[in-house]
């Protein structure tokens, strides 16, 4: 359909101009300062925002009107760079993928660093163990020496087995969200069984059974008891468990 | 402080650091600092493409991708860096296909490609299906695949580390080195952001790869962290800044949010609409309407808007309408963008049309560099071991105005340039003793312990956010698409006087520990001395041409001004320092300037 007429403005996008639409609006924050020797705590602001505001609108209104000292990590602030997952109301999330106006902003929005990193500051934990068990599967395409001249061919239904696995940003939301990760820090992980994923489904792969011997470990795959709290944390909707019981089936018939 | 000793130190760990990583690590000694993880980096942000002539759906070449860059930059381009650019564009996807990433493909398995703003076939014809993809996520793909290439090589990163001061064995900003003097680089001084700790990394060969600086406005694409590090370290060292007033506006940022939507929008069939219903491109780019370059299509929707064509309650925005295609469609090539609209505005595109305005997106100047990326400190002269590439960088391959896509391949072909080159250097000779912050003797960490002390210590109580805030605005009120000496001019002065109330800026946050409250800090001293910089620049330049719109000089004036700016800070008679412009010849060799119509 190709039409002249004037296509209705959205409403919503009234809400960015003029304050018409603010509202108040209290954050509930788990502080931890390693240098002051006192334990982790719980500090509450309370600030203005617009319905548009994010999550991370508000937390950048407390750090730069109020508390310069309250930290945490952002970079892009729509959902691409994976730098601000946190615990908002007891699920993980991306503070700048959260809209406030979503939230119930009749009670306090609980704000923690997400679980079982270890805490290096207020909302920002260590990302290194993290980050170990990624580079543990060999997050890259294995091929054989002979490169072609041109690219190497895939079908277009060989490119999709492996579409969804491609979108993770490494944000941790899922590994953070698991019971078994949290009680267990051996644990892979979901993050690092989607990275296996994608490359396990590339039909241009050599490295599968390597991977698949990698995730065959007591702390590989058979950990997850697919709770799908990974699933329901990822920000960019990757089916994450179903992902993970895919590498599962290819381990029993070795055959992907 | 910690000393480290590389043959070849990266600043800055997106596309164009990284790239650079995976060939200068295989052939010498290499660390990559950034102050972010290396997959934070926006080159992670970019979305509809990558172009280059493959040919794999339609017939094209080189040399048309060659043209389209020229007179897309409003012939402010060097033609024989374009020239290499798209004669390796080629090698540079293909490069990245045989590290993994995953394009979306043809019926018979190529590389599948589609159409962007100002790639035609045949000089101007039509548009060409030129910008390879992967769905509306090319360059998170590009970030993740570069990223998974620097595990698999055991690259030697330093995360979370900002570059806070390059080291060179002379002073430059007196301006009296004569350029047959060798001067080089002799390393990088660092902040660990986690322990505050200081870090000298010294280097045969330093790489500036630090992206952009979208922060010095208030609408932009950019990430908080795009403050333009690396062209702040450079110029305060007295090299210059090349054609940093031009900058662009990407069209559709989401209204009232600066959020990227891809161009790809566009070049799948997305429709540009005024209050009125009218695609009003038809009447500035009759020929490839909605798919003219950036400039010209931000131009458009901004003039739409001030004369009384926008839409919304406010009239301040215009509609991108994407209703006219298939679900299944959008799905399959935009789920991102749409995505966002779906979030941050609650729009669905699928029946309704996006609010969308220009948003600052990307510098076209930089640090003034060769085909080789070797930093220039004057028009011919090198500085010995210093490298730049990517959007800190100017080559120049984009000039006036940047096509969309190749700012991808940017990050690719010059980033392996630099690395290759930064690595033979290297080998090439002995690691030097490095001099004080200003080439003599101290401590090379000297400069950097005396800021970072100043602002811990800083009582002055002006806060970095509110000086932040104002400097945003003045950029956006008088620097953005549309420009006069009088709105230049006020916010020239707004700038100083930001930059006096600099001096008093208090940070809050004292600890050591992961202090990005100092950090930002920081960050908003480098946006002030980039601001201005933009600024002087548009000053001067009483022309218009791609990006930079002087409504007071509305022609392009290629007797006066077909020339580079180059932007230096000196030394002031009254021992400050202040900006000497000077020009560099453009580089033409297969086509002579003419009228941009599309």
């Amino acid at each position: 359909m190709t039409n002249d007429t004037a296509p209705e403005p959205a409403a919503s996008a009234q809400a960015t101009s003029g304050g018409v639409d603010a509202f108040d609006v209290t954050l509930r924050i788990r502080r931890y300062n390693p240098e002051s020797g006192d334990a982790a705590y719980w500090e509450e602001f309370t600030v203005r925002a617009l319905r548009t505001d994010r999550v991370l609108d508000a937390l950048h209104t407390i750090k730069w009107e109020v508390d310069g000292s309250l930290t945490f990590r952002r970079s892009c602030a729509h959902g691409i760079c994976g730098s601000d997952a946190m615990r908002i109301n007891g699920r993980n999330r991306l503070a700048c993928k959260v809209l406030l106006k979503d939230l119930d902003p009749s009670r306090p929005i609980t704000i923690e660093p997400i679980k079982g990193l270890p805490v290096v500051k207020d909302l920002v934990v260590d990302m290194e163990p993290f980050f170990a068990s990624y580079r543990e599967i060999m997050p890259f395409l294995i091929t054989g020496p002979n490169v072609p001249t041109a690219e190497r061919r895939q079908s277009p239904a060989e490119r999709a087995r492996y579409d969804d696995t491609t979108k993770c940003i490494l944000c941790a939301a899922c590994t953070s969200s698991c019971p078994v990760f949290w009680t267990d820090g051996q644990y892979f992980g979901p993050a690092a069984i989607v990275n296996a994923h994608r490359f396990i489904f590339d039909s241009r792969d050599e490295g599968a059974a390597q991977r698949l011997e990698i995730l065959n470990d007591r702390e590989g795959v058979w950990r997850c008891r697919t709770i799908f709290n990974c699933t329901e944390a990822c920000p960019r909707g990757i089916e994450v468990t179903k992902a993970i019981q895919e590498v599962k089936r290819a381990m029993i018939t070795r055959a992907v | 402080m910690q000393t480290h000793q590389y043959d070849v130190v990266i600043v800055g760990a997106g596309g164009a650091g990284m790239r650079a990583a995976l060939e200068a690590s295989t052939r010498a000694r290499t660390a990559v600092l950034s102050k972010l993880y290396p997959t934070r980096s926006h080159t992670g942000a970019a979305q509809g493409g990558m172009c280059a002539a493959l040919g794999n759906v339609e017939e094209d070449s080189w040399e048309w991708h060659t043209f389209d860059t020229v007179k897309g930059g409003d012939y402010l381009v060097d033609q024989d860096a374009a020239e290499i650019m798209a004669k390796e564009a080629i090698e540079a996807v293909l490069d990245l296909e045989h590290m993994g990433l995953p394009f979306n493909r043809t019926p018979d398995g190529k590389i599948d490609q589609r159409r962007f703003g100002g790639h035609t076939r045949n000089h101007g014809e039509a548009a060409v299906r030129r910008a390879c993809y992967a769905a509306d996520r090319t360059g998170h793909m590009i970030l993740q695949t570069l990223y998974q290439q620097c595990v698999k090589n055991e690259v030697a990163f330093f995360n979370e580390v900002y570059a806070l001061d390059l080291l060179l064995t002379h002073d430059l900003l007196a301006g009296d080195v004569p350029d047959d003097e060798e001067v080089r680089v002799t390393g990088v001084v660092a902040h660990d952001l986690t322990t505050g700790e200081r870090h000298l990394f010294r280097a045969k060969a330093v790489i500036l790869a630090t992206g952009g600086a979208g922060k010095i406005y208030k609408t932009t694409s950019n990430a908080h962290t795009l403050t333009g590090d690396g062209m702040a370290l450079a110029f305060r060292k007295g090299i210059p800044l090349e054609d940093m007033e031009f900058f662009q506006f990407h069209p559709t940022g989401l209204a009232g949010l600066g959020i990227l939507l891809s161009e790809a929008a566009r070049g799948e069939g997305g429709i540009l609409r005024n209050s009125t219903g009218e695609r009003f491109m038809e009447r500035y780019a009759p020929t490839i309407k909605d798919l003219a370059p950036r400039d010209m299509v931000a131009r458009a929707m901004a003039n739409e808007v001030r004369e009384g064509r926008g839409c919304g309650p406010n009239k301040d925005y215009v509609l991108l309408d994407l209703t006219h295609l298939e679900p299944a469609h959008i799905d399959a090539k935009l789920p991102d963008i749409t995505e966002f609209a779906r979030t941050y505005l609650g729009v669905e595109p699928y029946t309704e049309p996006v609010p969308v305005y220009p948003t600052a997106h990307y510098a076209m100047g930089g640090v003034p560099t060769t085909v080789r990326g070797e930093v220039l400190r004057s028009n011919t002269a090198v500085v010995g071991g210093l490298y730049a590439a990517g959007e800190v960088a100017c080559v120049s391959v984009h000039g006036a105005n940047r096509l969309g896509t190749n700012s991808l391949l940017d990050i690719n072909v010059f980033g392996k340039r630099a690395g290759v080159a930064a690595a033979e250097y290297s080998a090439a000779v002995d690691l030097l003793e490095p001099a004080g912050p200003d080439g003599g003797e101290g401590a090379p960490d000297a400069a950097v312990g005396e800021l970072l002390d100043r602002l811990l210590a800083g009582s002055g109580g002006e806060r970095v956010a509110t000086l932040r805030r104002e400097l945003q605005e003045s950029m956006d009120a008088g620097a953005q698409v549309f420009r006069t000496a009088e709105s230049l001019t006020r916010t020239l002065e707004t700038i100083r006087e930001l930059k006096a109330r600099y001096a008093d800026v208090t940070v809050h946050d004292k600890s050591r520990t992961f202090n990005t409250d100092l950090m930002e800090a920081v960050e908003l001293g480098f946006l002030l001395d980039l601001a201005e910089v933009v600024v002087v620049g548009a000053l001067a330049r009483e022309e218009s041409r791609g990006g930079h719109f002087r409504e007071d000089f509305p022609q392009r004036d290629d007797a006066n001004f077909l020339k580079h700016t180059m932007a230096y800070l000196r030394r002031a008679p009254d021992g400050g320092t202040r900006i000497e412009l000077g020009s560099k010849p453009v580089t033409i060799t297969r086509y002579t300037p003419m009228e941009r119509k599309y």
